[in-house]
C-alpha cells in the first residue's frame, strides 16, 4: 500500500476515533442531564448519611458537584464547563474516598483491568482461532469435533454462572487458588518477585473464566470461516497439485480466514470494559469494574462518570491502535 | 413458511434441539398466567423448602414458590428480550437499508455513527443510566435504552446485503418504473434481508438477556419486577448458596442456559439455512 493512501486511511481513522469519543462523552452528558432527580443533593445525602462531614467540606463538595454536573450557568456554559473538565481529566474529588481525586483512583485501577483483560482476550483469541482453524480444515479429527460440541455448549453460558462455578470448584471443593483480590494483602506493591508471582497467581481464576468463555466463540467463528475457504477453487487446486497439507493450511487457508477474526479481535478488545465489570465483581479484582460497581453502590457520581469516560477513551484507543497497525502487517487488507 | 419450518425440523438436528429448548422455556413462561398468587408477594408459602411434589422447584427464603417465580421471571425476561430485539431490528433495518441503498455521504455519515455505537462500551453507560435514574428505572425504559444501543452491528450486516441488491437489475427496473426510495426499500429489498433479520433477532435476544442478567445480578435494574437476573440477585442477597438453598440459584441458571443455548442453536441453524452451500451439505448428509 502506498504511503499516501495509508496516511489518508490513518487520518480517517483518527477522525473516527475523535467521533467515538465525542459521541460517547455526549451520551454521558445527556444521560446525566436526563435525570428527574437532583443528582447533587442525592449524592451529598448518600455521603453524609454514614457519618459527620465538616460543613465546609460539604459546601466544597456541593459546588464541585454542581460544576461537574454542569448545573451552574447557562446551558451553553454548562456544556462547555463539562467538556473542559473532561479534557483536563478532572472529575473532582471522589465522594466515597474523599478527598482523593477521582483521577487518582482511576489510574490506580486501570493497570489491573487492562492487564487482566488484554492478556486473557488475546490468549482466548489465539487459542480459539488456531483450534478453530484446524477444526475447519480437518473435519474428521475426533478431538476437534468434540471441542466443537463443547464450544457450542459453553459459548452461550452467562459469564456470571461460569465464574461462580469456578469459584466453587477452586475456592471450596479444591482450594488451591486464591479466589479474591489482585495480590496478597501483606505484600507491598513494588516490582518484587513475590509481588509479581502473587499477582499472577491471583489472576489465574478470573483469566481462566474469561478464556473459557472466549475460546468457544472464536473457535466457532474461525471454524465456520475456514470451512468456507476450504471449498474455494484455489485450495482444491493446491491440494491436487500436491502442496503439503500444513502449507495449505497455514498460508492458503488460515491467512485468508484471518481478516474477519482480527476485526473481531478489535471489537472484542473494545468490549473489554463490559467483561471487566462482572469478572472483577465476582473475583474481587481491584480494577475499573470493581471501582465502577462500588461507586454506584456508594452514590459517587464523579467516580462513575470518571470510569465511564475512561472506558470510552480506552476502548477507542484500543480499536484505533488495531485499525492502524493491521494494514501494515497484512497488505491484503483493503483500505477503504 | 411452514415448508421452511418442516425442512428445518426434518434435516437440521441443531434446529430441533433449539426448538425443543426454546419451546420448553416458552411453555413455562406461559404458565405464569395460571399462578395461584401474584409474583411480587412474599411469604405466601413456607420458606426454604427443597423441591418436592407440592413445590416442584422448592421455595425461596422469601417464601415464594420457585416454580411460579421462575415462570414469571421467564415471561418478563423473554418479553424484555423480544422488546429490545423488535425495536433494535426496526432501527437496524431502516439504517442498514437506507445506508446501503443511498451510498455517498448519507452512507458515510450513518456508518460513522454506526461504527461508534459498535465500539462504545455499553455496560458503563447502562450503569451510568441506572445511577442517575435509580428507582425510576422500569424494565421498559431499560429495554428502550438497550434497543437504542444494540442495532449497530446488525445494521452493518444488512447494509452489506443492501449494497449488493442495489447493483442488481431489478432495482434499476423499479427505479425506472417510478418507485420512490421508500417503496424500493420496503417492497423490493426488504424481503431479501428478512432471513438475516430473523437470525440476528436470536443473537440480539441472547445479547440483551445476557446484559440484563448481568445488570440485575449486580442489582442495577428494577429488581422488584421478577426476571431471571433479579431472581439470582435476591438469591445472592440471601446467600442462598452458602445457606444450602441451591435450588433457588440452580433453576433460574438452568432456565437461562436453556434460553441461551436454544436461541443460539436456532440462530446457527437459520444461518446454515440461509447459506445454500451448507444447506446442501446438511440435506445431503441426512439423506
Amino acid at each position: 500500500m502506498g504511503k499516501r493512501r495509508y496516511l489518508a486511511y490513518a487520518i480517517r481513522r483518527l477522525a473516527q476515533f475523535a467521533l467515538v469519543v465525542f459521541i460517547g462523552v455526549n451520551l454521558a452528558y445527556v444521560i446525566t442531564h436526563a435525570t428527574p432527580i437532583d443528582p447533587v443533593e442525592q449524592s451529598i445525602s448518600a455521603v453524609t448519611y454514614y457519618g459527620n462531614t465538616a460543613p465546609a467540606a460539604i459546601e466544597q463538595m456541593r459546588s464541585s458537584l454542581r460544576e461537574l454536573y454542569g448545573l451552574s450557568g447557562s446551558p451553553v456554559e454548562q456544556y462547555l464547563v463539562f467538556w473542559k473538565r473532561i479534557l483536563r481529566a478532572d472529575f473532582g474529588p471522589s465522594l466515597s474516598a474523599f478527598p482523593t481525586p477521582v483521577s487518582t483512583l482511576v489510574t490506580r485501577a486501570l493497570p489491573w483491568t487492562v492487564g487482566l483483560l488484554t492478556v486473557s482476550t488475546i490468549v482466548a483469541w489465539g487459542l480459539g482461532t488456531l483450534l478453530g482453524g484446524l477444526a475447519g480444515y480437518d473435519r474428521t479429527n475426533r478431538g476437534l469435533k468434540l471441542m466443537g460440541v463443547v464450544a457450542m455448549g459453553l459459548h452461550p453460558i452467562p459469564y456470571y454462572i461460569l465464574a461462580l462455578l469456578l469459584l466453587i470448584v477452586f475456592g471450596f471443593l479444591w482450594p488451591v487458588l486464591p479466589i479474591s483480590g489482585g495480590s496478597a494483602m501483606n505484600l507491598p506493591q513494588t516490582l518484587s518477585v513475590d509481588f509479581v508471582l502473587s499477582v499472577l497467581l491471583h489472576a489465574i481464576l478470573p483469566a481462566l473464566s474469561l478464556i473459557l468463555i472466549g475460546v468457544g466463540s472464536w473457535f466457532l467463528g474461525m471454524r465456520a470461516l475456514v470451512s468456507n475457504v476450504v471449498t474455494e477453487d484455489y485450495v482444491v487446486y493446491a491440494e491436487l497439485a500436491g502442496v503439503q497439507p500444513w502449507r495449505i493450511l497455514s498460508s492458503y487457508v488460515m491467512r485468508n480466514a484471518l481478516v474477519p477474526q482480527v476485526t473481531g479481535l478489535a471489537i472484542s478488545l473494545g468490549g473489554i470494559f463490559n467483561g471487566a465489570v462482572i469478572t472483577e465483581k465476582v473475583f474481587g479484582y481491584p480494577g475499573l469494574g470493581s471501582l465502577l460497581v462500588d461507586a454506584v453502590y456508594a452514590g459517587d457520581y464523579g467516580l462513575v462518570l470518571g470510569v465511564t469516560t475512561v472506558s470510552i477513551l480506552g476502548v477507542s484507543v484500543a480499536v484505533l491502535a488495531i485499525d492502524l497497525l493491521y494494514p501494515l502487517l497484512d497488505p491484503r487488507v483493503k483500505v477503504r | 413458511m411452514t415448508a421452511i419450518l418442516r425442512d428445518l425440523l426434518r434435516h437440521n438436528a441443531e434446529f430441533r434441539i433449539g426448538a425443543v429448548l426454546v419451546g420448553a422455556v416458552l411453555l413455562l413462561s406461559v404458565l405464569a398466567s395460571f399462578s395461584p398468587y401474584p409474583p411480587q408477594d412474599v411469604y405466601v408459602v413456607p420458606p426454604d423448602l427443597p423441591p418436592s411434589p407440592s413445590h416442584w422447584f422448592g421455595t425461596t427464603s422469601r417464601g415464594q414458590d420457585v416454580f411460579w417465580q421462575l415462570s414469571f421471571a421467564l415471561r418478563n425476561t423473554l418479553l424484555f428480550g423480544c422488546t429490545v430485539a423488535l425495536i433494535s431490528r426496526l432501527l437496524a433495518l431502516a439504517i442498514g437499508l437506507l445506508s446501503g441503498y443511498s451510498g455517498g455521504w448519507i452512507d458515510r455519515a450513518l456508518m460513522s455513527v454506526n461504527d461508534t455505537f459498535i465500539v462504545i462500551p455499553l455496560l458503563p453507560l447502562l450503569v451510568l443510566f441506572y445511577f442517575v435514574m435509580r428507582d425510576r428505572m422500569s424494565w421498559l425504559m431499560l429495554a428502550l435504552i438497550m434497543a437504542c444501543l444494540g442495532w449497530a452491528y446488525d445494521a452493518r450486516l444488512i447494509r452489506s446485503v443492501a449494497m449488493s441488491l442495489k447493483s442488481r437489475e431489478f432495482t434499476e427496473t423499479s427505479l425506472f418504473s417510478g418507485m420512490t426510495t421508500r417503496e424500493i426499500l420496503v417492497q423490493e429489498h426488504l424481503p431479501y434481508v428478512l432471513p438475516i433479520v430473523f437470525s440476528t433477532t436470536m443473537n440480539n435476544m441472547v445479547w440483551s438477556i445476557g446484559l440484563e442478567v448481568t445488570l440485575a445480578v449486580l442489582g442495577f435494574t428494577d429488581i422488584n419486577t421478577p426476571t431471571i437476573g433479579g431472581m439470582i440477585y435476591w438469591a445472592n442477597q440471601h446467600t442462598a448458596m452458602v445457606a444450602g438453598v441451591w435450588w433457588w440459584i440452580a433453576f433460574p441458571t438452568i432456565a437461562v442456559i436453556m434460553i441461551f443455548i436454544g436461541l443460539f442453536l436456532l440462530a446457527v441453524s437459520m444461518n446454515d439455512y440461509i447459506d445454500p452451500r451448507s444447506r446442501l451439505r446438511s440435506v445431503g448428509r441426512a439423506s
